[in-house]
Parts: structure tokens; sequence; C-alpha cells
């Protein structure tokens, strides 16, 4: 479907309002009354107009754990969310720990064309933390591996991070922290605190979290090397990460939207649709992760989109699942979370949410953000509105969202990746069309 | 009463109800035909996902007395065993017409689970809960306290004035829990005495006063001493040195006893560790109420499932 696209009357984050005409994947023209000549006409009066969304932390479960979620799933639940663009994350079975995983998982995102598939390579292989999977393998593969994690599980042994943080200088890649001390978090189910005391769960203390982060700035530090930290959660986390950019460290942190808008406290009455890993914190951690994303010290919003099937949560709470679906509910979370409490502008939320998460990433076309002769990848957000987010807001396989019944503002109208729409009117566009759609482009890319 | 889940539920009166209503209880036992046909034609189900025979026979007995139809359902040998979930577990017996269920499971909070699924609509009693609490083993400590303060002027009266010291490993301790804020509902004063490790981190905000030493706990004199079971596994994961070093410094030995006041009531939830955490010469004092205990379960239980299944509860539904 290449042709033009003019989208009337969109607000851009800086508060200008635009028409966007977008030809051949490509941003061509901005300014106001545009000419619409033979072109497909959106109306985003109204509407916010975001570059495309890109998740840098997101469970896709294939292969191997497709009664969660799928490529094709996960993909759908982001473009319903504004994203274009999710890197998946590595502990799936087989682990994505070799070039024909990560390989096979870009081209299952290929083809359903809904978002940009970027796999995260794990750092070691199985995600056992005994020894190096091939990084550079995966780093020269067609996947392109720049980013790479064991991502619910930690890197615990020093010298096997310190290891992996100097490999991956060869390529340009970065290590994603899971950041959780193994020995400190054994049984371990909610924040460790007055709250786990007396609902008798077993604490998971925040000193788990921030040792880690504390030990790899220095080790990232010592050998030169950039580091990302995972789903930040502790109000000591975030200290010790504005400690480690003040001495320069080159580390990038990342808040997920649950942990900016939810605490501890939802879990009094054991509803395992709050556990998470990280725990939901303390409310006075949710104002510090708040305040440490507008101040710049969290670089990035990231999902940490977690698909479980339904009996994995509808149980007793310490054998319940870990996780949490978010990529539906992202941008409508931030916008409660941090824009309508004065933390952030909406320009913050294109930086947070796109062009910060792309550039850890090293992605391509998300630098520049709306401008013209950029990659055509837009989100349109209704940011007036709002709803009681249900089920049926839900387009991955799993509904194991923590905002069921939660009154959310805000909601995606329309998003376009690489130039074709994905979602018009606040539905997903057809699976095959979006995948024809996809061809086309990719053939276009290829040859023209 | 709907379900009894936790002893922060309940308020001063309606603690002191249910005791009134043990006490009334009691006084069945003493008859020469123990029992009451108050909850004839009601079936109570002691779901048991974790061994623990005292509790359950407590339970039958109580059930029993009051002429109700017991099922003991217990996880081993049962097709909770094989995998069955909580879930599926609990629409059996909501099928099967099970009135009250008393749930006995290794995870806090399950009890919250089935009574908050919709799965069943059975009255829920939590007979322990993983390390959140066991409500019914609360109430009859607070009614074994009330009675041997108060005797037979008991009914009516709280724990005003009373101080009440716990000892032992309150982290993992479900009754500690249960204990706290029942005892301090019913206006005690609780002191817990423990090894650092072994008390939860954020203690500080429970309406407690703490200690480390029971040496000074013993000086400073307390109403009731109320010792808690080490379990063996503990001694395995660096909470303390050894059960030597647990029991010298955090044992009620002879020596400590003869220190108490003759006046002090001497506690013990069992099953008891004799010479780890309390000395046979404790155990067995006239002080100790470990027999008591027992027999007052019954009677404490027999009041929960009364004010669960009788009348009171159908006019609340």
């Amino acid at each position: 479907m290449s042709g033009t696209l003019v989208i009337r009357g969109a607000r851009l984050s800086d508060g200008t309002a635009t028409d966007i005409v977008v030809t051949d994947g490509v941003i061509s023209e901005l300014g106001v009354s545009l000419s619409a000549a033979g072109s497909q006409v959106i109306d985003a009066d109204g509407l916010i107009a975001l570059p495309g969304l890109v998740d840098l932390h997101t469970h896709l479960r294939e292969p191997g754990l497709e009664q969660s979620e799928t490529v094709l799933s996960g993909s759908r639940a982001a473009a319903i969310g504004g994203f274009t663009a999710v890197h998946a994350m590595a502990n799936t079975l087989p682990v994505a720990d070799t070039a024909g995983v990560v390989e096979q998982v870009k081209s299952l995102g290929d083809s359903a064309g809904y978002v940009t598939v970027r796999p995260v390579g794990a750092v070691t292989v199985g995600l056992a933390g005994q020894q190096l999977a091939e990084l550079g393998a995966m780093a020269s593969s067609r996947a392109r591996v720049r980013v790479f994690s064991d991502d619910g599980k930690c890197v615990s042994d020093a010298l096997l991070m310190r290891r992996a943080l100097e490999y991956v200088k060869a390529f340009d890649g970065v290590i994603a922290q899971h950041a959780q001390e193994p020995r400190l978090t054994e049984g371990a189910q909610m924040n460790e605190g007055t709250l786990s005391g007396q609902l008798g769960l077993a604490g998971w203390p925040a000193v788990a979290e921030e040792a880690i982060i504390a030990r790899d700035v220095l080790l990232a530090e010592h050998v030169g090397s950039r580091i990302h930290i995972c789903h930040v959660s502790t109000a000591g986390s975030v200290d010790v990460i504005r400690w480690a950019k003040s001495r320069g460290i080159a580390v990038t942190a990342e808040v997920t939207p649950h942990h900016l808008l939810l605490d501890e406290h939802l879990i009094r009455g054991y509803d395992a649709k709050y556990k998470v890993n990280p725990p939901l914190r303390r409310a006075e951690d949710v104002q510090a992760l708040r305040e440490g994303l507008a101040d710049g010290t969290i670089d990035i919003v990231a999902t940490d989109h977690a698909p479980h099937p339904l009996e994995s949560k509808d149980c007793e709470w310490d054998v319940a699942a870990f996780g949490m679906v978010g990529l539906e509910s992202a941008l409508s979370v931030v916008q409660a979370s941090v824009v309508d409490t004065g933390h952030l502008q909406w320009s913050d939320v294109a930086r947070v949410l796109s062009s910060a998460p792309a550039a850890i990433g090293r992605m391509d076309g998300y630098s520049t953000g709306i401008a013209v002769g950029g990659a055509a990848n837009l989100a349109l957000y209704d940011a007036s509105v709002s709803t009681v987010f249900s089920a049926s807001q839900l387009r991955g396989k799993s509904v194991n969202s923590p905002y069921l019944g939660h009154t959310l503002p805000g909601r995606i109208i329309g998003t376009i990746h690489n130039g074709y729409l994905t979602v018009v009117d606040g539905e997903l566009v057809d699976t095959d069309q979006v995948a024809s759609s996809a061809l086309v482009t990719e053939r276009g890319a290829h040859h023209g | 009463m709907r379900h009894l889940l936790s002893t922060r539920d309940l308020s001063r009166d309606q603690a002191v109800a249910i005791l009134d209503v043990a006490e009334d209880m009691a006084d069945v036992a003493t008859r020469e035909v123990k029992k009451l046909p108050a909850l004839r034609g009601k079936t109570v189900v002691n779901l048991f996902f974790e061994d623990s025979t005292r509790t359950r026979i407590s339970f039958e007995a109580a059930a029993k007395r009051l002429s109700a139809d017991v099922i003991n359902f217990s996880a081993k040998g049962s097709s909770v065993s094989k995998g069955e979930s909580l879930k599926d577990t609990a629409q059996t017996l909501a099928a099967m017409g099970a009135d009250a269920v008393v749930v006995r499971h290794p995870s806090s909070g399950a009890p919250s689970v089935l009574a908050q699924s919709g799965w069943i609509d059975a009255g829920i009693v939590n007979a322990g809960d993983g390390t959140h609490e066991h409500p019914t083993q609360a109430l009859l400590d607070a009614f074994t306290i009330r009675r041997r303060l108060h005797r037979s002027a008991a009914r009516g009266r709280d724990l005003s004035g009373t101080t009440v010291t716990i000892v032992g490993d309150i982290l993992h301790s479900r009754v500690a829990r249960s204990n706290v804020w029942l005892l301090t509902t019913l206006g005690a004063t609780v002191r817990l005495v423990a090894p650092p490790t072994l008390l939860p981190v954020g203690i500080s905000r429970w309406p407690v006063q703490i200690g480390y030493d029971l040496d000074e706990a013993v000086s400073a004199g307390s109403d009731v001493v109320m010792m808690l079971r080490i379990q063996a596994e503990r001694m395995h994961a660096a909470f303390f040195p050894n059960a030597r070093e647990y029991s010298r410094r955090w044992g009620l030995d002879d020596a400590r006893l003869a220190r108490l006041g003759a006046s002090t009531i001497v506690m013990h939830p069992g099953p008891m560790n004799r010479g780890l955490e309390i000395s046979s010469g404790a155990a067995d004092s006239t002080q100790s109420t470990v027999r008591e205990q027992v027999s007052n379960g019954v009677s404490v239980r027999m009041a929960v499932l009364y004010l669960l299944l009788s009348g009171e509860r159908e006019e609340l539904s």
C-alpha cells in the first residue's frame, strides 16, 4: 500500500499543529493545508502526533511459549499501543542465544509487519549465567542484534558481567542488566518492607537491585563500556544511577509504566495480577521514579510486556507467574503517571518512548522524530478521552493486565509503521493487509 | 461473620463476642452430652494442603460437637498432589455443597484468594496460611489468657492492661502475626523478643515493642510469655548459628522460668521443641497453659464455625 497518506491537523509534541504527508514510507512534507489530491486522508484534528513508539523490553514468547504470545499477536498488541518497534527479549524456548533463533524471530516480525521486531540476544548460553553466548554471531546476523540481556535472570557473576561489557564493544552492543542479586531474592514474592511482613510474603529487598546496579556501573566505568539497566524500581536505584551519570559513566536506564503508576498496596488482596518482577514498590519509590524520569536520570520507559496464560495468574500468590502485559496500555499509563502529573511534556514522552530507546538499541530512523525526510513511523493519540480499561482493549494473546477495571486516560487512534497504516480509527488494520504492506515496503527497500 | 481470614479484620467488640460465644461452647464441653444441634445439616470441609493433625482434629471435633457433617480433604493422597489447582479443588467443593471450608495452606493469602475468587460461595476459615496468619490460634490464645486472668468473670472483658511477650521466630510465624493484631485490638501491650534476623524488616511500624534480649524481657516482667516453635530448617539459612546458641539466648529454660513471677502465664502453640525454645520444666509447670490451649482450641473453633454458619451469616448474605 505505497502511495501518499495525508494526516490532517495533528498537533506535534511541541504543540504546533500541522499536516503530515507520507510518501513511500517517508515523511515528505509538513505544514498547514497541504494538498491531499489523490491521497488517503486521516483526520487527526485534536490528536497528538508522536513519533512511532519504540519498546526496548518486550516479551514476545515465540519460539516455544506460543500459548502466551506469538510474534504476530505481540506485534498487534504493540501496534494498538502506538508502537512501531519492539525489542524481543531472549527468554524464549529455545533461548535466543544463537544467530539462528534471533534471525527466526526477526523474520517472523518482518512478515507480520505491524512493528519492527528487533531481537535481543542472550548474554549467556541458555540464560544460565555460566558461559557467554555467541554475541558476535548474533550481532553479525541478519537480525543485527545490538542489545544483549539475560532478562528474567541477572548476570550475577561479576567476572562474566565484566567480560560481556567489554566484549560487546566490538560491535557497539550494550548489555541490558536485569538487576537482581539472586541470593538476596531467593523465594522472594514482593517488595520487602512493612507490608511484606504483615502479609507474610517473602521480601524482595531494594538492596538486591541497588547492589547489582552499583556494581555494574562501576564495572562499566572500569572497562569503558556502556550499560543499560532494565526496569529500575527503587528510589535507591535512581540515586545510584544519578551518581553514576554525574561521574560520566555511560549508563542508561529504563522504568516500566507499571512502576510509574502502581504501588505495593495493591497486593493486599493477594491478587496475582499485581505480581511482577521487579515487584511493585512503595509509594515513595513510585515518586522517585517519576522524578528520575523527569530529570533525565532514567532515560526511557519500556513496557516489560510479559504475557502469561490465565492459569498462571488464577491461583495462589506464590505459585503465580511474575509479569504483566503492558504494550496496549503503556502510553495511557505514562500519561496518567507523568504527563497529567506535570513531570513530563509530550516532547519528553517522544524522547523517552521513541528517540532515546531507539538510540540505546542503535536503531536507525528515529533520531529526528517527526521531520521531513524521516521514516514515517507515527502514533496518533487522543489524550482527551478517558476509559475504564478492559480486556477488550487488549490485542495480545494474554489478558494479565493490572489495569483491568482501572480508569485510564487516552487512546491510540492511528499507528503508521514504515509509511503504512497498522491502526486506523483506533482499530488494528487486518493482518493480511498489514503483511502485504510490509512485503511491498520490504521489496521497495531492496529494489527501489 | 462471612469469613475469618485475618485477625486484623476483627474489631474489639467482634473479638470479644467470639470469645464470649467460646465461653458458652466451653460450658458444653463440661456436660455429659458434649453435643449441640446448632449446625445440623451443614457441611464443613477441612481442606488441608499442609500436614497439621492437631489443627485438623481440633476443627473436626468443633464441627462434630455442633452436629455438622465433616469432610476431611487433605492434599496427600487426593487429586491436589496430582497437580490439581486450588481453583479446581474449590469448584469441586462448591459443587459438593460445602457450607464452610476450613483451609490450611502453605501459601500466604490462599484463603483470601479463595474468599475473593468467586470459585466457591462457602464461608472460609483460615486455619493457617503460609507465614501470614492463623486467626483461630490467636483467638484461642486470647481466650486462654482471658480465662486465666479473669476466671469465671471473663465474659465481656478484653485484655486491657495485660502485657504479652512473644519470643522466637516472628518472621516466619503466622501465630505471631495473628496474635499481634488480635491482642493489641483487645487492648494488650505486645512485646516481641527475637534474634534480629527473625524479625520482619519494617516491623518498627507494627503496634508492638521490640527487643532482642530475653533476659531483659524476663526482668521487665510480663503477664504472659508465649514461646514460638523454631523450625529446624531456619538453622541452615543463617538466621542464627546453631540450636545451642539459640537456646541459650532465646530459650525459656528453668533459670528464666524461675525468674518470671509465679503469676506469669507460659504459652506455646505447639508442637514444642523441648530443650530448644522451651525446657520441659517450663512446659510442664503450673504456669504453662499448653494443654489448656488445646482444649480451648475446640471451644474457640466451635464459636467461629457457629458464628459463620448459624443464622447470622444468612442475614448478611
